[in-house]
């Protein structure tokens, strides 16, 4: 174990997950490190392994060879709920609970950390205007009263709100128009700077990844083939990172009129 | 009768009946939702115990309310006459829905969001109080709703078990083939079904995810809520007080159970004895209008101390002998066993009998000039003829009967209700029935008893079933029974049953003129 492994907010040392149903494992021997204050990319076709690989992190698995360390201790020795509400979780559409107005969706972990009432309206409103929300238009909605757009931005403050060191996201601008994406990218890349917090995100979107990556890992069948920052990644010889790229350009021909 | 004079007349009862019908349905749909939910819960958490749980709770909603409430009656805790029993079967058909609802409603929570609550660093009871339970409340609710709706229509079936309820208008309009009887239990238990339904939907309503709309606070949810609440707990307050009542068993407080079997003449036969006690200064319970043999049940589970019944149905029905024509071998021999079997004794014969009485119109004997069964035989060839159930069904019934006479109708019998067969015989719908020789309306409708001349029927003395602890407690007992020995002529019955059947006065007053008249 080296001793930038030992400072590295998230580490897997060889892990590998098979569930007993599947002959071949979902993720095999991986290794990866994950420095504070970066945003690490995980870039993959569906089915890779990148989701398998989020959600070792936070154990809502945990592997079946090898080890997660997160802020240096092994998840296994992590009790399960005081390492969740150090690590927010951000899905597709949010993953929002439709019975819980905006602020009930935002407030929940702070609530469950047992905050005064006053720190929680104070940061409810800090975090709504945080993601562009006005919290008096739109704390007391409910989900279904919102866009799509605007329930991925209430899914990240609700991940913020307990001011976790990591934060998780499963593709969580897949589902939306391409001009919300891109606002919404943008807001992202402003956020993780301004807040300098950590983050992995799990993406099928390559132009996503040079976009938001500090470093991009890129997963093909249960590995990981590569890990790069953008520049690195754009001047790759991998094969695998190559495909990607020329869809790259083919987009950039289509764009032509 | 008109309906609303029927009504004017019969409001304090109904209402009393209507009381009891809706403390039966809450109470036990209340019990339900207590077993059913922590059940649901527990078979989304076990997988394995989900299909044997479910595949039970289903083949106890098959199980036919009557045969369940015959099981229910001799247990200890659980069974013996009144609400308490109907309660339970109730609860047990109401199982159903809940649990499944509560199973289907949880699981059908999105992945996403129980992902989301998972991540979020959310303990398990946390995931299911505040995720879970209030996402699948409306599908909850909605088994409840179902149980809910259930429950008030077997809850009529619970007068077979003298819990009361509209049941009992409805049993009592059937035998009186009473059209007033039967919509003024009929209508008011489908009111309460569509009222119970309308108002647990509102509240469905209220935790439907689809009605989360911010413009959705309105105040009309929570008047409804509070409204129910307050419904729920008075109702529990007067099943309390009614459970209070009916707690007492026949050992403490010197109290006499009663009881009858679910015919008029039977609880004349009761409310005779019933009388003749309170005269005599013993407390009297009634629990009339037993349906089966859920009288013997419970007289023989010491629920009971008392009821009317006939030797030749103890005979056959019960000691399940092969039937015989000898009146006095049959009285002795029942005697005898039911004080060996049961430690119940037999009283002296009333004086009449109830047999099967084969029927035909009066003014057909007197063209044809039949006088016997034998006699009829030649001509039945043409005829039709309609049974009751129990005719058909038993030991000493049809298929014995037209093999003893070789009678052969011109079709099949028609089976229907014992007390529609008078009505289809004087109208000609039916030529021969088999009815009840002391059937008020056999001279009210002018017909005629063809003599049994073959002796086929096995002889039906009246007599009174009494526990022997009962006459050791209550010597007043055997003193009542003695003055009853051979006092009731079979035209006696006819006329007092027909006062009832016919002239719709009620068992307590027709009991009460006889008692007078006859000094007794």
């Amino acid at each position: 174990m080296t001793e930038e492994t030992n400072k590295a907010l998230v580490a897997f040392h060889d892990v590998s997950y098979s569930v007993p149903a599947v002959p071949s494992p979902i993720i095999s021997h991986l290794n990866l490190t994950v420095q504070t204050g970066e945003t690490l990319v995980l870039l993959g076709e569906s089915g890779c392994g990148k989701t398998t690989t989020l959600r070792l992190v936070n154990r809502l698995l945990l592997p079946t060879a090898g080890e997660v360390l997160v802020e240096g201790r092994n998840t296994a020795a992590w009790d399960p709920i005081q390492l969740r509400r150090r690590t927010g979780y951000v899905i597709q559409e949010g993953g929002l609970f439709p019975h819980f107005t905006v602020e009930q969706n935002i407030s929940l972990v702070p609530r469950l950390e047992g905050w005064e009432e006053s720190r929680i309206k104070a940061r409810v409103n800090e975090l709504l205007d945080l993601v562009g929300l006005e919290a008096t238009n739109f704390g007391k909605r409910y989900p279904t009263e919102l866009s799509g757009g605007q329930r991925q931005r209430v899914g990240v403050a609700r991940a913020l709100a307990a001011e976790p060191p990591l934060l998780l996201l499963d593709e969580p601008f897949g589902a939306l128009d391409p001009l919300t994406r891109a606002s919404l990218q943008r807001e992202f890349i402003d956020l993780t700077r301004r807040l300098g917090k950590t983050a992995i995100f799990v993406t099928h979107d390559v132009r996503e990844a040079l976009l938001l990556g500090s470093r991009i890992g890129l997963m093909a069948a249960g590995r990981l083939l590569l890990v790069e920052t953008p520049s690195g990644f754009l001047k790759s010889q991998e094969e695998y990172a190559r495909a990607y790229l020329q869809t790259l350009q083919l987009d950039k021909q289509s764009d032509k009129p | 009768m008109s309906f609303w004079e029927f009504l004017r007349q019969n409001g304090g009862e109904l209402l009393t009946l209507l009381r009891e019908h809706f403390v039966l349905v809450v109470v036990s749909t209340l019990m339900a939702v207590l077993i059913g939910i922590p059940t649901g819960i527990l078979l989304t958490r076990k997988k394995a115990l989900r299909a044997p749980v479910l595949g039970i709770a289903n083949i106890m909603q098959t199980i036919p309310s009557l045969a369940l409430f015959g099981f229910l009656i001799p247990l200890p805790f659980l069974g013996g006459i009144g609400a308490r029993t109907a309660i339970v079967a109730l609860v047990v058909y109401a199982l159903l829905p809940i649990i499944r609802n509560t199973v289907t409603g949880i699981l059908g929570v999105d992945r996403n969001v129980r992902e989301a609550a998972v991540a979020m660093g959310m303990t398990d009871s946390q995931i299911l109080w505040r995720v879970e339970l209030p996402l699948a409340m409306s599908v909850i609710l909605t088994g409840v709703r179902v149980a809910t709706v259930i429950s008030v229509g077997v809850a009529t079936i619970a007068a077979a078990v003298g819990a009361g309820g509209l049941g009992v208008y409805i049993f009592r309009g059937l035998r009186q083939y009473d059209n007033n009887l039967l919509l003024a239990g009929a209508v008011p238990a489908a009111l309460m079904a569509l009222l119970a339904d309308f108002s647990l939907g509102l509240l469905e309503r209220r935790f439907s995810i689809k009605e989360k709309k911010a413009r959705a606070h309105s105040v009309w949810p929570r008047v409804v809520l509070i409204g129910g609440v307050l419904i729920l707990v008075s109702a529990v307050a007067v099943l309390w007080r009614a459970g209070q009542k009916t707690a007492a068993t026949p050992g403490q407080q010197q109290k006499v159970v009663i009881g009858s079997k679910d015919f008029t003449e039977s609880i004349l036969l009761g409310e005779i004895v019933a009388q003749m006690l309170e005269a005599r200064g013993a407390q009297v319970q009634r629990q009339f209008e037993l349906g089966g043999n859920l009288s013997h049940e419970a007289l023989v589970a010491g629920r009971m101390d008392l009821y009317p019944e006939y030797t030749g149905t103890a005979y056959t029905a019960i000691l399940h002998h092969q039937p015989i024509t000898d009146p006095r071998t049959v009285y002795e021999q029942v005697k005898q066993e039911y004080s060996d079997k049961f430690k119940v004794a037999t009283s002296q014969p009333l004086g009449f009998e109830n047999t099967f009485a084969i029927l035909v119109r009066g003014a057909e004997a007197r063209r044809l000039n039949l006088k016997t069964i034998s006699d009829a035989v030649p001509d039945a060839r043409s005829w039709r003829a309609g049974f009751g159930q129990d005719f058909m069904s038993r030991a000493d019934g049809y298929p014995g009967f037209v093999k003893a006479y070789g009678l052969q109708f011109r079709e099949q019998p028609h089976e229907m209700d014992l007390s529609l067969t008078y009505i289809a015989l004087a109208s000609g719908k039916v030529d021969l029935i088999a009815g009840n020789s002391t059937e008020g309306r056999i001279s009210a409708l002018d017909l005629f008893q063809l003599e049994d001349d073959k002796h086929y029927f096995p002889p039906y003395q009246a007599i009174y079933f009494v526990r022997q602890d009962a006459l050791e407690r209550l010597p007043v007992l055997q003193e009542v029974l003695n003055k009853l020995a051979n006092a009731i002529s079979t035209d006696e019955m006819r006329h007092l049953n027909y006062e009832v059947d016919g002239n719709k006065r009620t068992q307590a007053d027709v009991v009460r003129e006889w008692l007078k008249a006859r000094k007794l």
